[in-house]
């Protein structure tokens, strides 16, 4: 059966030679997609090596040191309660990460298990869509407050809260997908063919729907971001002794005046993650048609 | 092409596909003040066989339902009413895997080389699924060299099996769908306007690999076609259909050289001739076809036809032979 999937096995060597050809060609054709790509990965990195970019507890209160300007010993400066913004800073994209790709991945994962039964499944479409709809009717921001006050504000719960309402938008993605394929000629003829339900969702229809998806996945991806960003500013997400951006921004609008940096600094790097998440949301668009992608 | 002798020679057989009043209805939804229910009548009673080693061809305007009636044919489908045998097998009514198991024995070339091939599938998968889906070959090495085997018989080069379906023109791609379609080694091929997407040049080439691999793998072709030039060349025999119907069936000298009903007489006057200096003073048909959801009472072809007369309003005229092997459906031929 794996002929089908036909996935040539590499080793090590010659894929990281392989990526870097890619990376090249990539760039030739595509070159925002590079550059929106190296951001998101620059961001990441300084993330996940937090604790090695830093010695200090982004927790620790100094009340000596409170709102020093950046530069000097504190090269982001300090909040009000003299915690160091620039380990706060890294710490918090750690959340922001972790919410964004946790919440871009349970939304497509369950979007795309619903919107292949709704699309294909004409008989279960109505009612899959109507839960779906309803879920749509509540506003987003507003559900997901009420999900973390029923519960307790929580990282995990921020995922959950943000995924629910964001699974509505994939399947609907979905399923209007799989209803254009399941008209396409192809498909008729791997029915006459002989092929099985299982095998032409698996087929012939997952692969075409999955260039849509995985571009749908990194804009929920940045709208879980900025969603997380509004809870935590508004008090109903990351509890506050987590630092992410969006409790940072709160604590730091009162001093906005005097000390704009524990508001401008966090908000920097929240709109350089959701530009570059978007930028290679658009260019893997481009990218993921297979039309446009020549032999490396 | 010996199409008599062929005939003479298979006639005595068992039909290898025979269609028994087929229906095919589409039923449309009710509107709100609407009290009765509607439906397209795509194919509305039509009954004709296939011969082993015959090329039936099915002609008519765009909308006659020949496409409905070959989909219907390949279950893909569901028929309202009638029968569709298959190698003496009833498989109207069959489903899940005892169609499957019929399925094997008849296989399609659809009309858009673009949509018919997935576009994310090596050449090679695409045409080594049936293998895989029937278990004829055993293992993805066995799938792939016999797909580049096959690849070879349509006139491709085995190595094109590792290329995905857009790094070919329309032609080549054709070829790729009949690779696929004569995996099998199917009875029957139904071709759905298998020519009517390419160019005039290339049309002729895969026509001609058509007719070669009807001798090579004794295969019978119900051919769908609006081109009645490329119908003339394949065809052994013809039917001609108009609005859901058969009007006309005959052998395809016969039909093209004393075309009995006024439809195919209008069919083949519209054929433009290659010599300026011969004209055409023959009837050419005016307005449009009528609407399948409301079809005209009595003949269909009433509201077209110079020569219809009150009886072709009323009363529905049934296909009979009016000459050896020549079926039509008029009340004055």
């Amino acid at each position: 059966m794996s002929i089908i999937g036909d996935v040539k096995r590499l080793d090590l060597v010659t894929r990281l030679d392989w990526i870097g050809t890619a990376v090249r060609v990539q760039f030739g054709r595509n070159p925002s997609l590079v550059l929106g790509g190296a951001l998101f990965v620059l961001l990441v990195l300084v993330s996940v090596f937090a604790p090695l970019l830093t010695d200090s507890d982004p927790r620790r209160i100094n009340g000596i040191v409170r709102l020093t300007s950046p530069g000097g010993d504190f090269l982001f400066g300090t909040d009000n309660l003299g915690r160091d913004m620039f380990a706060r800073t890294f710490f918090g994209g750690r959340i922001s990460l972790i919410v964004g790709v946790s919440v871009a991945l349970i939304a497509s994962i369950a979007g795309l298990f619903f919107g292949l039964i709704a699309g294909y499944f004409r008989r279960l479409d109505s009612i899959i869509m109507r839960v779906m709809d309803g879920i749509m009717a509540i506003p987003g921001i507003l559900l997901a407050i009420a999900l973390v006050a029923v519960t307790r504000p929580s990282v995990g719960n921020v995922i959950m809260a943000i995924a629910v309402t964001e699974i509505p938008r994939v399947v609907r993605l979905v399923r209007s997908v799989v209803l254009t394929l399941r008209e396409q000629p192809y498909v008729d003829a791997a029915t006459s063919v002989g092929t099985s339900t299982i095998g032409i969702l698996h087929r012939h229809i997952l692969p075409n729907a999955m260039a849509p998806l995985i571009v749908q996945a990194t804009f929920i991806c940045a709208a879980a971001v900025i969603t997380e960003a509004y809870l935590s500013f508004l008090g109903a997400g990351t509890p506050s002794e987590i630092p992410s951006w969006g409790n940072m921004m709160a604590e730091g609008r009162i001093y906005f005046l005097t000390a704009p940096w524990i508001v401008l600094i966090p908000g920097g790097f929240l709109a350089a993650m959701v530009l570059s998440i978007n930028i290679v949301g658009d260019g893997l668009r481009d990218m993921l048609d297979p039309r446009m992608t020549k032999e490396l | 092409m010996t199409g008599h002798a062929k005939e003479a020679r298979t006639e005595g057989e068992p039909p290898l596909l025979e269609l028994t009043d087929l229906k095919v209805h589409f039923q449309l939804k009710k509107e709100l003040f609407q009290t009765t229910k509607h439906a397209v009548k795509a194919v509305d009673g039509v009954s004709l066989s296939v011969r082993r080693s015959e090329t039936l061809s099915i002609v008519g305007e765009s909308g006659c339902g020949k496409s409905t009636m070959g989909r219907a044919i390949l279950r893909l489908v569901d028929p309202t009413a009638g029968t569709i045998k298959l190698d003496g097998a009833d498989i109207s009514r069959l489903s899940g895997k005892r169609l499957w198991q019929h399925r094997r024995k008849m296989q399609a070339v659809f009309q858009d080389p673009f949509a018919s091939l997935s576009p994310r599938m090596k050449v090679g998968a695409i045409i080594a699924e049936p293998l895989v889906n029937y278990g004829t070959v055993t293992g993805r090495k066995a799938a792939l060299s016999r797909a580049a085997e096959l690849l070879e018989v349509v006139g491709l080069k085995g190595e094109h099996a590792s290329k995905f379906p857009h790094e070919f023109s329309g032609g080549q791609r054709q070829r790729i769908g009949i690779a696929r379609a004569i995996a099998l080694n199917p009875d029957l091929i139904i071709c759905d306007e298998a020519v009517s997407a390419l160019d005039v040049s290339v049309q002729a080439q895969i026509i001609n690999l058509l007719m070669d691999l009807q001798d090579e793998f004794k295969l019978s072709y119900l051919f769908i076609a609006h081109d009645l030039a490329v119908v003339d060349h394949i065809s052994t025999r013809v039917a001609v259909m108009y609005l859901g119907r058969i009007v006309e069936l005959a052998h395809r000298d016969t039909l093209f050289d004393t075309p009995k009903h006024p439809y195919t007489e209008a069919l083949l006057a519209a054929v433009p001739t290659p010599d300026p200096s011969i004209s055409s003073a023959k009837a050419v048909l005016s307005g449009d076809v009528p609407s399948p959801i409301n079809p005209p009472p009595g003949c269909h072809f009433n509201t077209r036809c110079p020569y219809a007369e009150d009886r072709c309003r009323i009363e529905s005229p049934v296909l009979r032979e009016i000459a050896p092997h020549h079926f039509v459906s008029c009340h004055y031929r």
